[in-house]
């Protein structure tokens, strides 16, 4: 008999606000510890939060994004409990009535078609500090300049059926945050973390027993870390036992789970409605606002470039993976609209994959989207072949010449004189007298031996179409 | 002198009659003489008060004198000040020194008040009784064998005992009218949103307010002006707040067509035969002043002191966590890992009624517990409200005795928290519906001073102060004072 896995995600996603979630420091990442702190992050006696409204803004651009409700008055509670890092001794967090509620978000299936996922909630709340053990000999350090900086929890409904789909969410998600601009959501920085509930069951059963697998960042811990506990979970079953609800914590070196602690020393957070703030309300008009100034989302413009510039779409994919990205690709197309497929190929294949290789981000690139418009202009204009273009490209990447001077300089320069075309194909032709007559004595496939020994002849610049309409004639005799 | 009001010191003091560092001397020789009785200080720098009393003289000299201008202002220790510790009376904050001033002490400063220390409460504000203050308990000025009633028992002892003019307190329950009532002074709650409690030592946050504690009606009113106003940096100070004229809701005295609430839930039995008597013929006297009595009904009056049991201590279980030996305040000796750094810490700086209100709010908030208790609370919370709400359709105010009964010798009570908590019976109400009170002294019971509580709407402090102004220029309670320390009672 077969096992369902059953998995729900919480994302923590840092927002990309100026100053933190309940008072004025900044929220600048890698500073030396401690000196983004004020008495409020503090949790200083006496000091009393004030909301970032920017936040709260982007909390409901990002709820608008998946579709889902958005409360026009919510409440903040306090979460309770002791660790050195919460300087409280509670956390700020929405639990009774979130911001958001009720959204979904929608994966590519591999029969091409598309599986929704459901979106509980997006609640707003602070992140705590940070303990650092390393290298410390039975103490711990504490660096609260991370103490305040406002999160986004995004709660997925328990949807999804395997580490694929999981991951898929994620990706999403990942790249819708980027696209609206809400967060950096740099897995690497902690700045989007992630918590998966992972529990299995007999199809048609009621869900099993679930672990929660606590704050990854890394898009392939997180699949090994639920593969992982897929099979431990039915190990455990199969063999008789039963799970334990519990958390645990992946360790990505040894690649297995560990469990953090068991249900008994569970905590009770003990929430209730945080008194130093008084409900957040915001107004349908602020809401519309927002609505009306969300960017183009990752699925509208895919489905726009397949249409509009009529890209595969997985072209289309590549392309609106970053608001940067797609960008680019338009003012290449803006710049060189003749043929918007041209410019699709060569910015997924050529540019992208080189930056790539190189480990560099689009924002890096040495060539910007004007100057490749101009190379496939030329390729457009029959100045060089496509093949010539790409020693061109390569050349750019390295200089900041124009790309007319590198044509010049390497002497790409399609020849299109047919003149010089004749000229070189009726050498061709007295080299190989017996081509020629098994041409004309009806062995047409010839003509490919023609066109390439023409080209090579002129180290490739021969404009090819050229070559072709000339050769027909010329060989005719 | 000593038992002068801020105004009267105040008019010497813009007369040129006497100086500000002259004052300050006044009230600096009398905490030296008398406060080892009473211990209604826990801080004072006689040094650094002569200096503010001396920038204050410059000040006068240069410009034209600022409202408060001179005049000498205790403060409860629950309010944070740059200058000198603020350990809020309790062993974990033992030696705290705050990096910044409360909003109230800024005000305090900008109004061109001296402040002259810090007086003794209970631990947190937890207590009606400055017993359970971790600096010794504080004494009555009218019995030293008595409490002088709490939290803000420092406040109202060195005020009675005219060690200051005037105090800060702050009211959670009751802490400033309970105490105003049993050492025979003026204290007034202002409406829950009127003053900034940032930089205040937070107990319950929903339910603390501070407030002037003082000899005199228009006192009180001199203080508000000062430290009230919307403050950006506390969420909960209401930025839209009606601005009242202070002073003049003291000048405006006519009681003529008052209508006063008496509700029947605030007159009972088992409260003290002479309190109800002193209470009802200050009733008659406002009656003889043309106000109209009117029996009213506050139903949900009994739950009151049930609900405030269960919030305040859930608020103040979270707000005290912070104290953890982790970043400040108290930590144990050689800890042998966190817990033990945690629970030890927290065992040795806390006090019992502090461990037993954060017992009790983490038991009311735990799950399973949650909806029977705080939730129920929260609801007759709304409910009392709401009694408030009907009854002010009927009245302008609402009279009650502050106290069921006069203030108890030290000790009495200190091993019944339960009957305690009931000291606060008739203060309660008005903070869980975050409504301006005031308690001012309005007779005397087994020679102990009896208080009168007014009640006002949301934002009228200028109907409780016009109404108690009234009543003080028509009695003589006010101008009572302890023989012991120097008045003429
Ligand atoms: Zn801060």
């Amino acid at each position: 008999m077969s096992w369902e896995i059953v998995i729900g995600l919480e994302v923590h996603c840092q927002l990309n606000t100026d100053t933190k979630a309940f008072c004025g420091c900044s929220t600048q990442f890698g500073a030396e510890p401690n000196t983004q702190t004020c008495p409020v992050c503090l949790g200083m006696p006496g000091q009393l939060p004030v909301l970032n409204t920017v936040a709260v803004d982007k909390t409901i651009l990002t709820g608008l994004a998946i579709n889902a409700h958005i409360n026009l008055e919510s409440k903040f509670d306090r979460k309770n409990y002791f660790y050195p890092d919460l300087p409280k001794g509670y956390q700020i967090s929405q639990f009774a009535v979130p911001i958001v509620e009720g959204g979904y978000i929608d994966i590519p299936t591999k029969d091409g078609g598309e599986k929704r996922l459901g979106v509980t909630r997006i609640h707003m709340e602070e992140d705590a500090g940070k303990s650092m053990h390393e290298g410390l000999d039975a103490v711990s350090h504490i660096d609260l300049n991370r103490s305040g900086v406002p999160l986004m929890e995004i709660v997925s409904e328990p949807d999804m059926r395997s580490a694929d789909e999981a991951i898929a969410y994620l990706k999403q998600l990942h790249q819708l945050i980027r696209f609206l601009g809400v967060s950096g959501a740099d897995m690497e920085k902690g700045q989007f973390r992630c918590d998966a509930n992972v529990s299995v069951r007999r199809p048609g059963e009621p869900f099993g027993t679930r672990t929660e697998m606590k704050n990854m960042n890394s898009f392939r811990f997180i699949k090994q870390a639920i593969e992982f506990e897929v099979l431990r979970q039915i190990e455990i079953i199969e063999d008789g036992g039963e799970v334990v609800q519990e958390s645990r914590l992946w360790d990505s070196v040894k690649c297995e789970s560990r469990s953090m602690r068991s249900k008994e020393e569970a905590h009770d957070y003990r929430y209730f409605p945080e008194p130093d703030l008084p409900p957040l309300r915001v107004s349908q008009q602020e809401v519309d606002a927002i609505k009306a100034g969300m960017p183009e989302l990752p699925g509208q413009l895919r489905k726009r470039f397949e249409t509009e510039f009529g890209l595969s779409s997985y072209d289309a994919d590549v392309l609106t993976q970053t608001l940067e990205s797609a960008a680019w690709y338009e003012s290449l197309v803006a710049a060189h609209p003749a043929d918007p497929k041209r410019c699709a190929n060569w910015m997924a294949n050529e540019l992208l994959g080189r930056l790539n290789d190189a480990g560099k981000e689009l924002s890096e690139s040495p060539v910007s989207a004007a100057r490749l418009a101009e190379l496939l202009n030329r390729i457009g204009d029959n100045t060089i072949s496509g093949k010539a273009a790409k020693d061109v490209f390569d050349a750019m990447m390295e200089s900041a010449d124009s790309v007319d001077a590198i044509i010049e300089a390497k002497g790409l320069k399609q020849v299109s004189d047919s003149g010089a075309i004749d000229t070189i194909i009726l050498e061709v032709m007295a080299a190989n007298p017996a081509q020629v007559e098994g041409y004309r004595g009806g062995k047409d496939k010839l003509l490919g031996f023609f066109v390439g020994q023409v080209m090579k002849a002129s180290r490739g610049k021969a404009n090819p179409g050229m070559v072709n309409q000339r050769l027909l004639e010329l060989l005719k005799g | 002198m000593p038992f002068s009001s801020l105004s009267e010191i105040q008019s010497r003091l813009s007369s040129g009659e006497t100086t500000a560092v002259e004052v300050a001397k006044l009230y600096l020789d009398r905490i030296a003489s008398y406060n080892d009785e009473l211990n209604a200080f826990v801080h004072i720098d006689p040094t650094h008060v002569l200096a503010q009393a001396e920038a204050s003289d410059k000040y006068r000299s240069e410009h034209d004198a600022r409202p408060l201008e001179g005049l000498p202002i205790a403060v409860k220790d629950i309010f944070c000040t740059q200058d000198g510790p603020t350990q809020c009376c309790s062993n974990i904050l033992k030696d705290f020194h705050a990096p910044y001033d409360a909003e109230v002490i800024t005000k305090l400063k900008e109004a061109g008040a001296v402040l002259v220390g810090k007086t003794n409460m209970d631990e947190f504000a937890m207590g009606s009784s400055t017993e359970t203050s971790a600096f010794g308990v504080c004494r009555n000025p009218w019995d030293t064998e008595r409490i002088p009633g709490g939290s803000s028992g420092g406040s109202a002892a060195a005020v009675a005992a005219a060690l200051t003019p005037a105090a800060l307190g702050t009211d959670t329950g009751g802490s400033i009218r309970q105490p105003a009532s049993l050492t025979g002074i003026t204290g007034l709650k202002p409406t829950y949103g009127r003053v900034s409690r940032r930089g205040i030592i937070a107990f319950a946050s929903s339910l603390d307010q501070a407030g002037p504690m003082t000899r005199t009606v228009k006192d009180c009113a001199m203080i508000t002006a000062a430290i009230s106003g919307h403050d950006p940096r506390d969420a909960t100070s209401v930025s839209d707040a009606p601005v009242i004229d202070w002073l003049s809701a003291c000048e405006s005295r006519d009681m003529k067509g008052l209508k006063i609430g008496k509700p029947k839930e605030y007159f009972v039995d088992g409260m003290d035969a002479e309190v109800r008597a002193s209470v009802e013929a200050a009733l008659k006297k406002c009656e003889e002043l043309g106000a109209e009595i009117i029996d009213i009904s506050l139903p949900n009056t009994e739950y009151a002191i049930a609900a405030y049991y269960v919030i305040a201590p859930s608020e103040a279980s979270a707000n005290l966590s912070r104290y953890d030996g982790v970043r400040f305040g108290h930590r144990c000796e050689d800890p042998e890992d966190l817990l033990d750094m945690y629970t030890r810490s927290r065992d040795e700086g806390f006090g019992s009624e502090v461990k037993r209100r954060i017992l009790t709010g983490a038991f009311a908030l735990s799950s399973g517990y949650y909806d029977a208790y705080y939730l129920k609370a929260q609801q007759v919370r709304t409910l009392i409200q709401q009694d408030f709400t009907a009854a002010f359709e009927q009245v302008d105010v609402i009279a009650t005795p502050t106290s069921p009964i006069t203030a108890f010798k030290l000790g009495e009570k200190t091993d019944d928290p339960l009957t305690m908590y009931l000291s606060d019976i008739f203060t309660i109400a008005v903070n869980l519906a975050g409504l301006p009170g005031l308690s001012q002294p309005c007779g005397f019971a087994q020679n102990l001073p009896v208080g009168l509580q007014w009640i006002g709407p949301a934002w009228r402090e200028d109907t409780v102060l016009s109404a108690a102004s009234a009543y003080e220029a028509a009695t003589e309670w006010s101008r009572r004072s302890p023989a012991a320390f120097g008045g003429e009672s």
